[in-house]
């Protein structure tokens, strides 16, 4: 049978704000246990949440940037559940009518470019973290982490494969990073999809039963619990089986989901509007400041990249996969005669594989974008070769300084001009009679003999289009 | 200087005129609650050390002249109200061990004022009755019969005022809980309109409805109180950004040409007939002081009840769901898994009408129940707020019972929890449209005990409604009448 998959993910993007959702408190992470959680997340008696209103502006610029709908109103919900690190025994989240809806991401995955509906985005804030190791016998709370705001981001079941979703998180992953709403880090949680997967019948219009992978939080877990969780599905329907609907967590150390819970044993955490916060109103002149203050978009940018640069689609992808890459790229062209190709390749060549092989983020780079305009220059104006211009790289890299004072320092300026490979060649062939004698009688392999030890002999200075073209001349005359 | 007798206006002009200093008015209320709360239990905490030390740093500042109008001035406070380093219990055995580690918005709203905490006063579990007999720290008795009850929630509050064992109390009022025990108590006590008294550090009942306010032997007293409770507080989401208000200001106005709205459905029967007669005799009054009595119909207020008893106990029962014995407050000694502790704890720490409400809340909110009975009981809710829209626009002030009887006995209404609602039904729409009301002492019906006359006010017209209780009091004397123990 052939099957068609169906994935919806439900994104926890945590928003920048320096404090809570609801409480003056800080968010900053790594904080020592219960240090950051004031009276209103330790739901003492008598407290009450406090909305802010940063949290709103992040909701609304992701709204802006998906071209969704922000709604004129929307309710703050109470979803009640008990659990020792939920303070209040109700999380305050979004129900019935969120802040953000509609709207869609773009994705590109194997030359094929989808659009991905989003349902819904929603303002609520965090639980705390029970601590399991490190005490005998009990438990321990750490409700820092209670009251931080999260946007949950909820996307239509639109995507057909885990390569789609993955492409999906990660588009979506660059976005809030882009537009800074989120810092991304998932290692820290900030941003973690719930997957929700079913399989059906291709041609088959009715869904399949879902299930839900909750808590992933790397796009390779998020890749890998999916591709399980089909085959898991469609081997249990294959053998005669039916999918129940659960909530099943992935467990990465074995590769594979678990059920966690039932349907039947899903809560009922009995929804209602919160009465201690007002309806959110938004009014127009909120949104336009949210939407002056918006930055360029990365796909808008992308796009401009290969329509004013001629740069591939590709191209113009790594250079906007995170907008301090894209930063630098702009940052560099002027510096490097705007020739973007050239610096295209060599911000996701040489700069890349060298932030990546000391796990350095680019806005951390030892080479800045003049430090690389500068060699790029001698590139370009045939200073150094694109050989000596890596070597030179490295030497910017660990050693710091410019390029021009490097090259003169280390000689690595490139032979030009004619007389002095006229010179080179000429010993060459007085040394090597018979190669000579080869190639003129039309064994043509020889010339990069001749091109191999003119290189040496230049100590790998020698301008290769130059050499070529003395060595062409000299070799054929008479 | 005889309390029982002394008005707060004139406890204040007394301190101004360093007459008396707060050190010694505060040892004379604390002398007079050391002598009669043993008959009473008005107090659950009473601190002298703490009290009568504000009270220097209140004498030093009126020595230093920057005294306002409630320096030195002992107030007692519902034990609702978070109070730093001291006991806040609501009434509860699962707070029966919380010391507040910050304030109320409205205790910090005194202190900054220079008024001193006399005691936190008794109440109902939660907030959570109609008669004090909910509290785990005992029921609080009547001091005009002390085998009846005070009413409440704020019954507490309302007993110590009319035992004049404090010059003022807080209180809050969510469907009646300031209203009905001053109308039992025989005092005078405003419920604002909702979001003019923070609800900040006020522990949280049933949030659209709490609302703090005050109780008081006189409407120039409970104005005097009212001056400096309320305020906006960023704090508070619901709480309402307007400028100050002084509410004494309209006193001594005439009430001439003041028309009141007399519901029809407040006057159709389920009135005792005590309370009946000193209703209409009160009317009688105001006829003699020029107001116009007009007629007004309430149709929905009979539906007020039910509705009270859907969306109450559904705030209520998320609202209480943060006391699972975690963080604070009791915790049962003996438990096996997480659910064990979370059921014993909340087993023991809540007393029955805690629980009934807790479970009528989580069932009126559960998936196939909500619509039926939380969103038809706001939908309802809506239609009560209409009516009051349509009655105050002919007319300015409301009037009828705040009880449909005078103080009943212990245990008269307990094992009939539908009987024990049906005795705020004159209150609770109040809430429900977030409306002012005030009650104040009326005459005495059956077996001497008083009754209270209920004045209701549009949004924000609490200066008008203090200013139509005030003409009332300056005609009559009601007021001033005390309980026979007080005069000791």
């Amino acid at each position: 049978m052939d099957w068609e998959v169906v994935i919806g993910l439900e994104t926890h993007a945590q928003l920048a704000t320096h404090s809570k959702i609801f409480s003056g408190a800080s968010t900053a992470f790594g904080a020592a246990p219960n240090a950051q959680a004031c009276a209103v997340d330790l739901a003492l008696p008598g407290v009450l949440p406090v909305l802010n209103r940063a949290a709103v502006d992040c909701a609304i610029r992701f709204g802006l940037s998906t071209g969704a709908t922000i709604a004129s109103r929307s309710i703050f919900a109470r979803k009640n559940y008990f659990y020792p690190d939920l303070p209040k025994g109700y999380q305050i989240s979004q129900y019935e009518i969120p802040v953000v809806s509609g709207g869609a991401m773009v994705i590109e995955v194997e030359g094929r470019v989808r659009h991905v509906r989003l349902t819904r985005a929603h303002l609520e804030e965090d639980a705390g973290k029970s601590l399991h190791e490190d005490f005998h016998g009990l438990s321990g709370i750490d409700l820092n982490r209670a009251g931080t705001p999260l946007l949950e981001i909820v996307s239509e079941p639109d995507l057909r494969s885990a390569a789609e979703a993955v492409a999906y998180a990660r588009a979506l992953h660059r976005l809030v990073t882009w537009i800074g709403i989120c810092d991304g880090n998932m290692q820290e949680g900030s941003f973690r999809c719930d997957a929700n997967v079913s399989v059906r019948p291709r041609g088959q219009e009715e869904l399949g039963t879902r299930c839900e992978i909750k808590n992933l939080n790397s796009f390779r877990f998020l890749e890998k619990a999916i591709e399980y969780e089909i085959r898991r599905q469609i081997e249990l329907i294959e053998a005669g089986g039916a999918v129940v609907q659960e909530t099943r967590l992935y467990d990465p150390d074995r590769d594979e989901t678990r059920s966690m819970r039932s349907k039947e044993d899903a809560q009922d955490y009995r929804y209602f509007p919160d009465p201690d916060l007002l309806p959110l109103s938004i009014e127009a002149v909120w949104i336009d400041r949210v939407r002056a203050e918006l930055p360029e978009l990365p796909d808008a940018m992308q796009q401009r990249f290969t329509d004013d640069f001629g740069l591939s689609m590709y191209d113009a992808g790594v250079l906007t996969a995170s907008r301090d890459m894209a930063r630098y790229f702009l940052d560099l062209l002027p510096c490097a005669e705007n020739d973007a190709k050239l610096c295209a390749n060599w911000v996701s060549g040489e700069l890349a594989a060298a932030l990546h092989r000391e796990s350095l983020e680019i806005q951390d780079s030892r080479v800045s974008p003049q430090q690389l305009g500068g060699l790029l220059k001698r590139i370009q104006d045939g200073t150094i070769s694109g050989k000596m211009a890596k070597e030179l790289f490295d030497a910017l890299w660990q050693e710091g300084g410019e390029a021009d004072a490097l090259i003169e320092a280390r000689g690595l300026k490139q032979i030009s001009d004619v007389s002095s490979l006229e010179r080179i060649v000429e010993a060459l062939m007085a040394e090597h009679p018979a190669q000579v004698a080869e190639y003129r009688a039309g064994k043509e392999k020889v010339f990069g003999f001749f091109v191999g030890r003119a290189m040496k002999a230049s100590g790998g200075r020698a301008n290769p289009e130059q050499l070529n073209a003395v060595l062409k001349q000299r070799l054929k005359a008479e | 200087m005889d309390l029982a007798n002394t008005s707060l206006r004139q406890l204040a002009s007394a301190l101004h005129e360093r007459r008396i200093s707060s050190r010694e008015l505060t040892q004379a209320y604390l002398e007079r609650i050391g002598r009669l709360d043993g008959q009473l239990g008005a107090f659950i905490t009473v601190d002298p050390d703490k009290t009568l030390s504000q009270a220097d740093a209140a004498d030093a500042r009126i020595a230093r002249g920057e005294a306002g109008p409630l320096t030195g001035i002992p107030i007692a406070h519902k034990d609702i109200f978070c109070t730093e380093g001291w006991l806040t219990t609501c009434g509860s055995r699962m707070l029966s061990n919380f010391v507040s580690p910050y304030d109320a918005h409205v205790i910090e709203k005194f202190a900054a004022a220079g008024a001193l905490i006399l005691g936190k006063t008794n109440m109902d579990e939660f907030a959570m009755g109609s008669s004090n007999e909910t509290s785990h720290f005992g029921p609080v008795k009547n001091p005009w019969n002390l085998a009846k009850v005070p009413g409440g929630s704020s019954g507490g509050s309302a007993a110590a005022v009319a035992a004049r064992l404090a010059p003022a109390a807080t209180a809050t009022d969510t469907g009646g809980s300031i209203r009905q025990p001053a109308a039992l108590c025989g005092v005078s006590g405003i419920k604002p309109t909702y979001g003019l008294v923070s609800r900040y550090g006020m522990i949280a009942y049933a949030s659209s409805l709490d609302q703090g306010g005050v109780i008081a032997p006189s409407a120039e007293d409970l104005g005097l109180v009212l001056n400096t409770m309320v305020g906006f507080d960023t704090r508070d989401s619901t709480s309402i950004d307007r400028p100050a208000e002084d509410y004494t200001a309209a006193l001594g106005q005439p009430l001439k040409g003041l028309r009141i709205g007399l519901p029809r459905e407040y006057f159709s029967g389920g009135v005792s007939p005590d309370v009946a007669r000193a209703i209409d005799a009160a009317l009688e009054v105001y006829d003699r002081l020029g107001a116009e009595r007009v007629e007004v119909s309430l149709p929905h207020s009979q539906l007020s009840v039910p509705v009270y008893y859907v969306l109450a106990p559904a705030e209520a029962s998320s609202n209480l769901s943060r006391y699972d014995g975690v963080r604070y407050g009791h915790r049962a000694a003996q438990y096996g898994d997480l659910n064990d502790m979370y059921e014993r704890t909340r087993a023991e720490g809540f007393g029955a009408e805690v629980k009934r409400r807790i479970l009528t809340g989580t069932y009126v909110l559960s998936r196939g129940y909500y619509d039926a009975y939380y969103l038809q009981a706001q939908r309802v809710r809506r239609l009560i707020v209409n009516d009051f829209r349509e009655a105050f626009a002919r007319c300015d002030v409301i009037m009828g019972p705040a009880s449909p009887t005078v103080a009943f006995g212990f245990g008269e209404k307990t094992s009939d929890p539908v009987q024990m609602y049906l005795s705020d039904i004159f209150t609770i729409s109040v809430n429900l449209a977030g409306l002012p009301g005030l009650s104040i002492p009326a005459g005495f019906g059956a077996s001497g005990l008083p009754v209270g006359l209920q004045l209701i006010g549009n949004y924000f017209s609490e200066g008008r409604l203090l200013q139509a209780a005030h003409g009332y009091q300056q005609a009559t004397d009601w007021h001033r009448q005390v309980p026979d123990m007080a005069r000791a």
